[in-house]
């Protein structure tokens, strides 16, 4: 790729805080989300769940549904081939189950009708014969020997001898002689950390809208990538991917919990059988269900340090149970585990393991939260117990340019110790805290992802823009395309309208996830406007009768290179639009990259917390995130990403579980009961962004959606150590947790 | 089982819809009346995705009956702007970036347009709680207790 050498700094419309494109739609209504659409002779699709943990499918009898007026198909696992493709089949298995119900809200089977109401009734009569299995739901027993075998056979080649039946794979990361490094350790800490799976609790429930006929499908759906809903979905079906359209709604939130499907492969079957678009929206209780939570964790973490503070080694075991398929989340925990600090010797290893749960979807750097949360309370205590100031000890070993990070890279151009500065000469650093109250700090790390990526730019006989992108705006990514076109074409943000397409309508992008939008598609829409205004110069150079090479591009305007170029007033865009017909027709810009250089980020969190004595409830007085955007295109946005991202973690830390009984169901499928933040829960969270440049990126942008979730949890364990003398080392640290804890400490 | 004629008023014009006795407002609002911009988060009163105005309260209509719409004077979400002109709090998140992916927004947007109808100068503790009953999983909220600030002091003139 042709980048300027440097990364650029001075920027007109990148930076500012223009309006978004779609906010007129989204405060007045008219914004179309997943459960919005709908088509003339639609049918309701509703979906039967298993209400055992673990059970054997000994038959499923369809026929009185069938039979009952209005039902239009029902369907189960019989009306779908078996995918070759091992990952095709899981994913296909966890839409609708096929001879086993692994958790309790495993889909069985489906129906379609004429109204909600007939769908519900059809359920009813859906006579399922199951012979109860025993099940596992806790991490720990799902790892032990004699632990109920969730799927039989699914461990792969880099499990080590000797693990329980339900672990599926194995990393390990890390360098040095660690043996060594805790040798010159004057105190070593080793610690052991539970958490439990939290929901990214996206507002809007899955929803989508199918039509399947002649072989050929349409999809609407609230999703984070068209295109690989479209790849799952051929492939359940048995279809080109050319034969399947699908359309991305507006996107109630996903958070990394829209990555895949669920009720999408459902919809099409039932339309395929019923010959009529049906729609499938999910209710509350079974997105909790079924849907995919976080791993939940068990972490032993040992980590030595000198009396003034220097880290000597670290070494961490993660033990992650992804629900009841095999996922790969703890490679990124394994990965991200120590990965704020510059270290001589340093381990982790990592196992995931099967239960009898829902599978894990991506939740905001899945995987890293729960690592660096058992990481950086073990930091912490070490400061406590030596008498240090966390911040400096942090500094003190903090990665930097050039470190060798324990995942193994070396580390380019990292914001970490400016992020760790801004944070120590922050007043929140160093204000007074009241009675009960204490301050905690944390560190947290994201990778960020680059990946396929298909940009469309074009100009139209006015001289405005067009841009043409694949990936669902669910944070302001349109705003932030359409600044990046306008800063490089160098006219005015409002002369750009972005608009997210269907699959037919442009190259494959993969799923809006890692933190990768702004970053490449940002990227792609650069090149774009770039190539476009290669087209632009050489049209000019045709009609000016002189050199291409003498005509450049500044500020939406061609002009000759100089006075050996010739004497010609500069044309604007507007104008080499309004002739392009004449000088060779349509102008337009492409770009289609598999992005690399996705720069790391780094985030540091200080959160003040109170704890009150009587009853163990936890406040965040004071809550100030730092976290490098490499560069922020949009800063409120990115402010938006930090505050968000942070409460979702005060609410991880604080009180978001899974509950599940001796039974094996999920006690709080609510919003009642599982209880995210609410307004009055919180304090205003303060940001600072920084912004060292990601060379990986023509104007230095890095992701910044992920990294605000990882702070959080150590942040609030550190804080509420302080605040109430008693550290727990388990998630949520919810009031009867604390009070249990400082009853007994007396 | 019977339908139910209903008769009632939707952002100031006369609507009738026929539904099922047991259909909640928020449906015959959305499939019946045509209006999608309250949605449905929960279905279960915990969410507030499905706030809407009803008799000068707000209510979740997920918890409502459409029957019991009869005679009611209903506000929502698309009530709020006259003609191309929007009303203060929706310009103020706009400008405030108050929204991320906007499922929460018109919930919120109806919620706190009653908060300032009652109290023109909330505080920041008021606004909150006011609006404890409308999840927003996005936002972290900061930013929408600014733009319900900003937008209050507009209205108020200062
Ligand atoms: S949908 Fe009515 S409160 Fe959630
Ligand atoms: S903006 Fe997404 S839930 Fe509020």
């Amino acid at each position: 790729m042709n980048f300027p050498a440097k990364t650029k700094t001075d920027f007109k419309v990148v930076g500012t805080r223009v309006a978004r494109p779609d906010g007129v739609d989204k405060v007045t209504g008219r914004a179309l989300y997943g459960a919005d659409f709908s088509v003339p002779g639609m049918l309701t699709g509703r979906v039967l769940r298993s209400p055992h943990a673990h059970a054997r499918i000994k038959a499923i009898d369809i026929s009185a549904a069938e039979a009952l007026a209005g039902v239009k198909a029902v369907i189960t696992s019989d009306d779908f081939d078996v995918p070759e493709d091992d990952f095709l089949r899981d994913v296909q298995d966890n839409c609708i189950a096929r001879g086993k119900a692994l958790y309790h809200g495993h889909a069985v089977a489906a129906v379609a009708a004429k109204d909600a109401e007939t769908a519900r009734a059809a359920l009813k009569l859906i006579k399922v014969d199951y012979e109860v299995l025993p099940h596992v739901t806790d991490v720990d027993a799902a790892m032990a020997a004699d632990a109920p075998v969730v799927q039989e056979g699914r461990a792969d080649e880099s499990v080590p001898e000797g693990c329980g039946p339900n672990v599926t794979n194995f990393h390990e990361f890390g360098h040095g002689d660690l043996e060594a490094g805790f040798t010159k350790a004057d105190l070593i800490l080793e610690r052991s950390f539970k958490t439990e799976a939290t929901h990214q609790g996206y507002i809007e429930p899955h929803a989508c809208l199918a039509t399947m006929a002649d072989g050929r499908g349409d999809l609407w759906c609230c999703t984070q990538g068209q295109f690989f809903v479209r790849e799952l979905c051929a492939g359940i079906m048995g279809m080109e991917a050319s034969q399947l359209r699908v359309t991305a709604s507006e996107i109630g939130g996903g958070f990394g919990g829209k990555t895949t499907v669920f009720i999408e492969p459902l919809a099409l079957a039932l339309s395929r059988k019923s010959n009529r678009p049906v729609k499938i929206v999910m209710t509350r209780d079974e997105v909790f269900r079924a849907t995919g939570p976080t791993v939940s964790s068990s972490t032993d973490v040992k980590i030595g340090m000198t009396k003034d503070g220097r880290i000597t080694a670290g070494d961490a075991q993660l033990r992650y149970q992804g629900g009841a398929f095999p996922c790969q989340t703890v490679s990124f925990g394994a990965q991200a585990a120590f990965a704020a600090y510059d270290l001589e010797a340093v381990r982790t290893q990592g196992w995931n393991a099967l239960a009898n749960r829902p599978k894990e979807a991506a939740y905001r750097a899945p995987g890293a939260p729960v690592a660096i949360y058992a990481v950086e309370s073990v930091v912490d205590e070490l400061c406590q117990e030596l008498g240090l100031d966390p911040m400096e000890v942090r500094l003190k070993n903090a990665a930097r340019d050039g470190t060798k990070a324990s995942y193994g890279p070396t580390f380019d151009q990292i914001g970490l110790v400016a992020t760790l500065e801004a944070a120590q000469a922050h007043p929140h650093y160093t204000a007074p805290l009241g009675e009960n109250q204490g301050r905690g700090i944390s560190c947290g790390f994201w990778f960020n992802f680059g990946g396929n990526t298909c940009v469309s730019l074009n100009l139209n006989n006015d001289g405005t823009v067009g841009i043409t992108e694949g990936n669902p705006d669910i944070g302001g990514s349109r705003a932030s395309i359409s600044m990046m076109a306008a800063e490089e074409l160098g006219i005015p943000y409002d002369k750009v309208r972005t608009v997210i397409t269907d699959t037919n309508s442009l190259g494959h992008n993969d799923v809006t996830d890692g933190s990768r939008v702004t970053f490449a598609v940002g990227l792609a829409t650069i090149e774009a406007a770039r190539a476009a205004i290669q087209v632009m110069c050489r049209r000019v150079a045709k009609i000016w009768g002189i050199d291409e090479e003498a005509v450049y591009w500044e500020d939406g305007y061609a002009k000759p290179s100089g006075p050996n170029a010739g004497n010609f007033d500069p044309m604007s865009i507007a104008e080499i639009a309004a002739i392009a017909s004449e000088t060779g027709g349509p102008i337009a810009g492409h770009h289609e990259v598999n992005a690399e250089g996705a720069g790391v980020s780094f985030g540091v969190h200080l959160a003040d917390v109170e704890v009150d004595p009587e009853t163990g409830a936890t406040k965040v007085v004071r809550y100030t995130v730092f976290q490098d955007a490499g560069k922020a295109v949009h800063p409120d946005y990115v402010e938006g990403q930090m505050q968000g991202g942070s409460v979702q973690g005060i609410g991880w830390a604080l009180n978001e579980e899974y509950i599940y009984g001796e039974d094996g169901k999920l006690q709080n499928d609510g919003f009642l009961d599982y209880r995210v933040p609410v307004a009055s829960d919180l304090p205003m969270i303060d940001t600072v962004i920084l912004e060292i440049p990601n060379p990986g990126h023509p104007y230095g942008v890095r992701g910044v959606g992920e990294t605000s979730i990882v702070p959080p949890l150590a942040a609030l364990s550190n804080a509420v150590s302080r605040a109430a003398g008693i550290r727990l080392h388990e998630l949520p640290m919810s009031p009867p947790k604390i009070l249990k804890a400082m009853m007994s400490k007396g | 089982m019977k339908n139910i004629h209903v008769s009632t008023t939707v952002n100031g014009d006369e609507v009738e819809f026929v539904c099922p006795p047991n259909e909640t407002l928020l449906d015959a609002l959305r499939d019946r009346v045509g209006l999608k911009g309250a949605k449905e988060g929960c279905g279960t009163g915990d969410c507030g995705a499905c706030t809407v105005e009803m008799n000068g309260e707000i209510v979740c209509s997920c918890l409502i009956l459409g029957a019991e719409a009869q005679d009611a004077e209903i506000k929502t979400v698309e009530g709020m702007s006259t003609g191309d002109a929007l009303h203060a709090l929706q310009q103020s998140f706009i400008d405030n970036a108050a929204l991320q992916c906007g499922i929460c927004t018109p919930g919120i947007l109806v919620a706190a347009k009653t908060l300032l109808e009652r109290n023109p100068d909330p505080s920041e503790t008021e606004i909150r709680y006011w609006l404890a009953g409308n999840l927003c999983r996005c936002t972290g909220y900061d930013k929408i207790i600014k733009a319900v600030q900003v937008a209050a002091a507009d209205m108020r003139g200062a």
